[in-house]
């Protein structure tokens, strides 16, 4: 029962709204109509009912938007147009069954010197490496994009090799993400990484910082320790 | 600024809509979709009848009498309003709905919890609800009226099989929802095809279907079996009774039902009164 009485709610919020407007919309049309016949001097004269009835000209356009046909059609059209822009929304869904863009990636101390840590990759998308930066030489930690920047495959790490691999078509990237081989054009793309309150890594896929652009000196895409 | 509101008057000075309208159906686009033009004599009103797919299962004329309410209640209409109604919200609702045991009933209450506006199932359930009402009204005054008599007998026996249709459209979409209920109404239900003469493991006759000691007709090989696609109600049963309820039975429904509209045409129109 309460879903019934939810489904009348739901269909009076669309429709009452419009209905009032198209009646008020109604309501100023037909008030500017008789102003502009008051104007007149036969019109004046004769009782409001017959007004209608003789006048001719302006008063056509009243009594078309008056017929109960018109409010009929326009009725019929505002609840399409409430249907479609209903349908509309539906297609657009609130809850979604994907990761977060922001997680936490658990404390400093779990990753090694020179790891590169592959626990999230499978899930969002993500690899923590403990490194140097390439850039000033500091020590910390950042967080790699594991989207090829050629065409979007997923590259392999190969710790022997000491590189990322990507399978598709080749390219590889030394650890710090700079592109050394292959036909990808730029270095990987790091994530926005911070400590959270409880002292945990945290990962925001949100921004992301490109090397080619001068991002990664941003204090924002590497985690000083 | 005032010479760029004059240019504007000039450009629309002398288009009314009428003119916009003719314009419009001197272009070859409008000419290719609607052949005929403005339908304003009986000849081009024929036309237009016969010369449209959707028109042309109604008759070209309609008598009087055949389209007052209180003669004909609009409930065959109202059918097929409710039917179009249940195609939109359940081709909407597939969009979210997963027939799986993990996914079924948690996309049920997520359609109603957490999908925007939250009310599309209940339009498709309440719609099912009132088809089947608006079935049972429309053959009840189409039998008090006489008008399965004949030339319309035929048309008759394509509404019987449309009402069948429609309650196992309503009895494979019952177990959608993959509640309690659903389950064991299913359960229940699908238990009469046990019955079933010859083809059911526990009907009449079922004994003789067998190939020397071998019998033919077990409980994994009967027509409930088939009907659920396992010996109980389980995932076999769900994803079958998905796919009858969303692509088998309207596909057939909607067959039958351009022919039931058709003979409408073809035996003299909605008949009326005596």
């Amino acid at each position: 029962m309460p879903d019934v009485l939810k489904a009348i709610g739901m269909s009076a919020a669309i429709l009452i709204p419009i209905v009032v407007f198209i009646v008020l919309i109604s309501l100023v049309v037909v008030k500017r109509g008789e102003i502009s016949m008051l104007g007149e001097p036969h019109a004046a004269a004769a009782p409001a009912g017959a007004v209608a009835a003789k006048t001719t000209g302006k008063a056509v356009p009243r009594r078309a938007i008056l017929s109960w046909m018109g409010l009929a059609w326009t009725a019929f059209a505002a609840s399409m147009v409430a249907t479609a822009s209903a349908t509309g929304r539906f297609m657009f869904p609130n809850v979604l069954f994907e990761p977060p863009a922001t997680f936490k990636a658990g404390l400093p101390d779990e990753l090694q010197e020179g790891q590169v840590d592959e626990r999230f990759k499978q899930k969002f998308g993500v690899w923590l490496v403990k490194d140097i930066d390439v850039q000033t030489g500091a020590h910390g930690i950042y967080a790699l994009s594991t989207v090829c920047t050629h065409l979007g495959c997923t590259p392999d790490w190969l710790p022997s090799a000491a590189k990322f691999k990507c399978p598709c078509h080749g390219s590889g990237y030394y650890k710090n993400g700079i592109n050394f081989e292959g036909p990808t054009p730029r270095p990987l793309e790091r994530y926005a990484i911070s400590l959270a309150d409880d002292g945990q890594i945290l990962v925001d896929k949100n921004s992301k910082f490109q090397y080619e652009k001068g991002q990664w000196a941003d204090p924002r895409s590497f985690l000083k320790l | 600024m005032a010479k760029i509101i004059d240019s504007i008057k000039n450009l629309f000075q002398g288009l009314s809509p009428a003119k916009i309208g003719q314009a419009i159906q001197e272009t070859q686009l409008y000419r290719s979709v609607f052949r005929v033009g403005v339908p304003d004599t009986d000849r081009k009103r024929m036309l237009v009848m016969l010369g449209s797919v959707f028109l042309h299962l109604h008759p070209v004329k309609v008598r009087k009498s055949g389209i007052r309410m209180r003669y004909t209640w609009c409930m065959g209409g109202i059918t097929f309003f409710l039917f179009l109604v249940l195609t939109f919200t359940g081709l909407l609702l597939m969009f979210y709905y997963r027939p799986t045991l993990d996914y079924a009933y948690v996309d049920v209450i997520d359609l109603r919890e957490q999908v925007p506006l939250g009310i599309m199932r209940e339009m498709h359930r309440w719609g099912a609800h009132a088809m089947v009402i608006a079935v049972w009204l429309h053959m009840f005054r189409v039998f008090m009226t006489g008008s399965y008599k004949p030339p319309r007998e035929f048309n008759w026996n394509v509404g019987v099989i449309l009402l069948v249709l429609t309650l196992l459209l309503s009895f494979t979409g019952y177990l959608l929802p993959w509640d309690q209920l659903a389950m064991w109404a299913i359960t229940v239900g699908s238990n009469m095809a046990r019955a079933t003469p010859f083809a059911g493991h526990e009907g009449p006759g079922a004994a003789l279907v067998r190939l020397g000691d071998i019998s033919l007709v077990n409980n994994a090989s009967d027509a409930r079996f088939a009907l659920l696609g396992g010996r109980f109600v389980g995932e076999g049963a769900l994803l079958r009774f998905y796919v009858l309820h969303c692509v088998g039975l309207p596909l057939v429904a909607g067959f039958l039902m351009a022919i039931h509209f058709w003979r409408i045409r073809r035996d003299g129109g909605i008949s009326g009164p005596l």
